[in-house]
């Protein structure tokens, strides 16, 4: 018995890493990536205040977060195809966590704009810059800064919710170990086997944000 | 020489009339002093000369240019903005700049000057205010002082015509105060045209040689420096002034 099971962890792996490998982190980077340009879109709308695209962007953000992503999964990846789009698992599932997590994301960096002290907008009007050099060079920098924190959480709880895209046939971590569970019928022995090598991932994700965040604290580090 | 003129400028916050027609010349060379008790609305005023507010109606004339404040255009608020030059209360320096850093900032963003030129001219105006030995240094890293002298510093390095200031050492601590205003007392031996809002009396009366009291969003009274400390003729001046006194300043 205890033989077997060591057998079977062993010999699974590999084969649960290696599909984390190449499509759990993949997945994972690519819609946090994507999902880091909508927050910052999405939340220089609202903090702008731009007629008409700041209600588009708050709508985008309640319809977001009003709805599970499993249904967002399977409205994409199932329901499309009956208006004649059809994507690969893969990239249906990059733009919904991209959709997803940007949404969540975008209210983080809103807050962490609004967090930057007004005055240094008002400064940088009198030096002569204009709103978007004074966006891009003073507050945004501060606002990820802040962000940070938060945003690495969010990376963090992405990377487990891509187990989701199993629903939609992504042949991710999660459905491989339901694919060697199904052969073996050691669902005890491989999900937890899963589970551990998730935990390892976030480890590391967290490893570095402890490092991010130490470099991040002051500027001008200790002077 | 005038070198801004205005009249009839007015402000409103909702339904509260905060301004309510004030004029004002200054000349080159200027340095004006205006005081006036808490909420009579000096900042909104100063705030208005640089756009920071926007007043509702007023001429404002600047080197010659009249413009209605009524309907400014962006260019020519970016105009005005390249030749004027404010310093806050709270200093305002951007967090994520050195000192060198938040004086270049504009003319490398605004004026399209090279990083060399634009870090020569820096560390001039750092070395003016003393802050040769920072140029390094983050906002955070530094005291009050020495954060409004940067911030004095990036105003000098526009070159402008005039600078605002908007109670420059209220925010400090009191040790702190006299290296600010020794650094305003050389810009305007230099001749700096400078509009200061303060409550340093014994400031005012040394340095600046006209001086404008505000009460209620009204100009109550304007007056040359020396005129206006020897003899005000307004009861409400002369109490002002004394209340000051009685607080040791
Ligand atoms: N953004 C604003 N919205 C509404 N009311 C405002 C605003 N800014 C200023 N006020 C009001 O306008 C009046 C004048 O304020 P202001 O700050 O100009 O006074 P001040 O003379 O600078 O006072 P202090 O000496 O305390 O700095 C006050 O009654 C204030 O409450
Ligand atoms: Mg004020």
């Amino acid at each position: 018995m205890k033989e077997r099971w060591i057998t079977i962890f062993l010999d699974s792996f590999w084969k649960i890493l290696l599909p984390g490998l190449k499509l759990t982190l993949p997945l994972t980077a690519l819609s946090f990536l994507f999902a880091l340009i909508i927050a910052v879109m999405v939340a220089l709308i609202q903090f702008a205040d731009v007629k008409g695209l700041k209600q588009l962007a708050r709508f985008y953000v309640w319809v977001i977060r009003g709805t599970p992503v499993l249904v967002q999964l399977f409205v994409v990846f199932y329901g499309l195809p009956s208006l004649g789009i059809l994507l690969e698992p893969f990239p249906a599932a990059v733009i919904v966590f991209s959709l997803n997590e940007g949404a969540y994301a975008s209210e983080t960096v809103r807050a962490a704009l609004e967090a930057v002290p007004k005055g240094q907008i008002e400064a940088g009007y009198c030096v002569g810059m204009s709103w978007l050099q004074i966006m891009r060079r003073i507050v945004l920098p501060q606002a990820m800064r802040t962000a940070f924190p938060p945003l690495s959480n969010s990376l963090i709880g992405l990377l487990k919710e891509t187990s989701l895209a199993a629903n939609i046939t992504v042949a991710e971590m999660f459905m491989s170990a339901q694919r060697i569970v199904a052969r073996t019928y050691e669902p005890l022995l491989l999900y937890l086997e899963v589970g551990l090598i998730y935990l390892f991932f976030c480890t590391i994700l967290t490893k570095l944000q402890s490092i991010g965040e130490r470099r991040l604290k002051t500027y001008g580090g200790t002077k | 020489m005038s070198l801004l003129e205005i009249r009839g400028l007015r402000k409103s916050f909702g339904s509260l009339q905060v301004l309510k027609g004030i004029d004002l010349d200054v000349n080159t060379g200027d340095v004006v002093a205006v005081l006036g008790p808490s909420g009579s609305g000096k900042t909104t005023f100063l705030r208005c000369l640089n756009f920071l507010e926007r007043a509702d109606e007023g001429s404002y004339t600047f080197d010659g240019k009249v413009f209605d404040l009524g309907k400014m255009k962006k260019q020519d608020i970016a105009g005005i903005r390249r030749k004027t030059a404010f310093v806050f209360q709270n200093f305002n320096l951007f967090a994520n700049r050195t000192a060198l850093g938040n004086v270049t900032e504009g003319l490398i963003t605004a004026r399209k000057m090279t990083k060399p030129e634009a870090e020569r001219i820096g560390r001039e105006v750092l070395d003016k205010v003393g802050l040769s030995e920072r140029y390094d240094y983050y906002p955070e890293q530094l005291s009050g002082g020495q954060q409004q002298r940067v911030a004095i510093a990036r105003a000098l390095a526009t070159d402008p015509e005039i600078i605002f200031f908007d109670e420059p050492t209220s925010a400090l601590d009191p040790e702190l105060i006299g290296e600010v205003l020794n650094v305003m007392r050389e810009l305007a031996s230099e001749g700096m045209t400078m509009l200061v809002v303060t409550h340093e009396i014994s400031f005012a009366k040394q340095v600046s040689n006209r001086v404008v009291f505000m009460e209620n969003g009204m100009v109550l009274e304007a007056a040359d420096s020396g005129e206006f400390f020897a003899a005000p003729k307004e009861a409400r001046v002369r109490e002002f002034l004394r209340t000051l006194r009685e607080h040791g300043n």
